[in-house]
């Protein structure tokens, strides 16, 4: 036990961490609120005064509010689905004694290293293309029309290459907690007669809960933000609006800062209702 | 319902042998335990007979079919290990009914089995915790239930009581003796604890490096050892074997005389030595003597309470009746 002479000391010691962080989290976050109170349009007058819940209204009934909002949630749902399901695929192919293992993880790993910029024009210009894309010599080897993946399917493209970004990430985490499977209890399930899918079903899957619910909880927390790759291939056209990206024309195209203020506290909102119901139907397997 | 028999039996790990050819049965209804020390193959020869590794060469048959290859589910037998093996995530009732659900049986009957094994194992308290509310013998009850509502031909058991402290040892072992005689089916226990093999088996195997020692009930182990490991093995304390002249008197390389054999006088007898550390067990005492030509400590038991003390001499008489004597290859002499 801590005596309460070091106990004093250790607050002094955290005290400039802690500081640190208040002021790096609570600057920007009263900085936001503030903006999103005043009419402030940088090109037009600067700042125009008190704005009351003008911007709050207008960013609420701007016709782009909800599909931008929807486009959030289908995303950030269909890379966590993609990314969970082949998370799980992969971890236990890469469990598997192979000939190559290190090599192997060492790849499985690498797209996450890729800058998303990089990787999004990749997918863009290298596979997607409608003439030159690898996708459309695919198709048309098979005598297929071609697709032009980020026009005409445009979300499921996204979502294909924002999930080949975190997949190494879910693989990663999903990976060592297979590993952490007692053997002795997949032995115990063959003998009890469990077939392989059974086995995978009644002991890998549920004993995987919690590390799933990890990748859930922090991928969520980026892929709320993710900009570079709407940016990068679409630019938000074709229904490819997430409220990020919303906000980012408020501030940047349409040079209203108050507006896109009023915008980033409703996505406050928004992340905070998501990690309220995420945390409600996953956050039970966190206990011990 | 439960004969298993082994033969040629053989694995090796690439080049590594560990269990070389090896013939055993072990008779419908049979408490038979395996022992030797860390390393000696016993382990890897129940998994063998459960099926979870594969024979590198020939035959295991149950109840005279051959089973070599089929898998660990088909062979009907259930297995208790030594981490138990219960999955977490489900509850004590869950637990012991996932083989019958594997197997689909029937509801009903899944209640019916469960009840029954819940009374016969003083767990029917606990059927909705999670093995992690369990202390260990509640978790261990639990395995054991697991694996009698499969009614198999018979039981596995690998190390079942190491991880328990040694007052709950003592108890489960009588329960699981208990288990046996109320089921009466075979049972195959692998154990590295001699008190353990000798409490609880109607047949000992006891195994060193993959090779079958000695194979026959407890008194026949402690009585007739076939050689100087099972001599050295069975019993505790262990056996005190005596070289050089001392054996050859007895024409032999090697004499061995437990400690409960030796008669201690403190006026005369066969061999004179100094008192070493004295364990006071209460009933019994044991004493290290030192200084006994051919063999240094010579341990020899005490009933009750001796009043001798580090440093004293003292001399011991050795029953004869109960000497062991054994050839330049450690084989007994008859």
């Amino acid at each position: 036990m801590a005596t309460q002479h070091s106990r004093s000391a250790a607050r002094l010691m955290m005290a400039p961490a802690v500081f640190l962080l208040l002021v790096w989290m609570l600057v920007p976050l009263s900085m936001t609120l503030w903006f999103s109170f005043r009419k402030y349009l940088p090109l037009r007058g600067g700042d125009l005064g008190w704005a009351g819940f003008d911007n709050y209204v207008r960013f609420v009934t701007s016709s782009s509010f909800w599909p931008s909002v929807m486009t959030t949630l289908i995303i950030v749902g269909g890379v966590l689905v993609v990314t969970v399901m082949f998370g799980v695929l992969l971890a236990i192919l890469l469990d598997q004694p192979m000939w190559g293992q290190g090599v192997v993880r060492i790849l499985v790993i690498a797209p996450f290293f890729v800058m998303p910029t990089v990787s999004a024009l990749v997918w863009k210009n290298m596979f997607m293309d409608p003439t030159n894309g690898l996708f459309a010599h695919l198709w048309r080897f098979f005598g297929a029309e071609p697709i032009s993946w980020l026009s005409e399917a445009s979300l499921p493209s996204l979502v294909m290459i924002v999930s080949w970004q975190w997949l190494p990430f879910a693989t990663l985490i999903l990976l060592t907690a297979i590993q952490s499977l007692d053997s002795e209890q997949l032995e115990a399930a063959e003998m009890d007669g469990a077939s392989p899918l059974s086995r995978f079903f009644y002991i890998i899957l549920p004993h995987l809960s919690r590390a799933i619910t990890i990748v859930v909880l922090i991928q969520t927390i980026f892929l709320l933000s993710i900009f570079a790759e709407i940016f990068v291939t679409t630019s938000g056209a074709f229904g490819t609006k997430t409220l990020t990206y919303l906000i980012f024309q408020r501030v940047l195209e349409s040079q209203n800062v108050g507006l896109g203020s009023a915008g980033g506290v409703y996505a406050i909102i928004l992340a905070n209702i998501v990690a309220l119901f995420l945390m409600r139907i996953v956050g039970k397997n966190l206990d011990a | 319902m439960g004969r298993i028999q082994l033969k040629q039996v053989k694995k090796s790990f690439g080049d590594v042998t560990v269990i070389p050819p090896l013939d055993l049965t072990i008779e419908d209804g049979e408490f038979t335990v395996f022992v030797g020390p860390s390393g000696c193959g016993k382990s890897t020869l129940l998994r063998l007979i459960a099926g979870l590794e594969d024979t590198s060469d020939g035959v295991i048959e149950i109840d005279g079919k051959d089973a070599t290859s089929l898998p660990p589910a088909k062979r009907s037998l259930a297995m208790v290990f030594q981490s138990y093996a219960l999955y977490p995530h489900m509850t004590v009732r869950k637990n012991i009914a996932f083989p019958m659900k594997m197997a689909g049986v029937d509801k009903a009957e899944q209640d019916r089995r469960i009840e029954a094994a819940a009374k016969a194992l003083n767990l029917a308290d606990y059927l909705d915790r999670r093995p992690g509310q369990l202390s260990g013998g509640q978790r261990q009850r639990v395995a054991i239930g697991r694996a009698i509502v499969r009614e198999p031909a018979a039981f596995l058991f690998d190390e079942p009581l190491s991880n328990l402290d040694a007052a709950l040892r003592v108890g489960m072992r009588m329960e699981i003796s208990e288990l046996h005689k109320k089921l009466d089916t075979t049972m195959i226990y692998v154990t590295h604890d001699q008190v353990e093999a000798m409490t609880m088996a109607d047949k000992i195997v006891v195994l060193q490096a993959g090779v079958i020692e000695q194979v026959g009930s407890p008194l026949e182990l402690y009585r007739t050892p076939r050689n100087k490991f099972v001599a050295g093995f069975i019993g505790s304390p262990k056996m005190n074997f005596l070289e050089g002249p001392e054996a050859a008197k007895h024409d032999a390389h090697t004499i061995g005389i437990r400690p409960e054999h030796v008669e201690v006088s403190t006026t005369e007898g066969l061999w004179q030595g100094k008192v070493g550390v004295a364990e006071h067990l209460g009933s019994d005492t044991f004493i290290h003597v030192h200084g006994v030509p051919g063999c240094d400590p010579m341990t020899v038991r005490v009933g009750g309470e001796i009043p001798v003390h580090h440093g004293d001499t003292i001399f011991l008489n050795p029953n004869l009746e109960h000497l062991h004597r054994f050839d330049a290859e450690g084989l007994r002499i008859q």
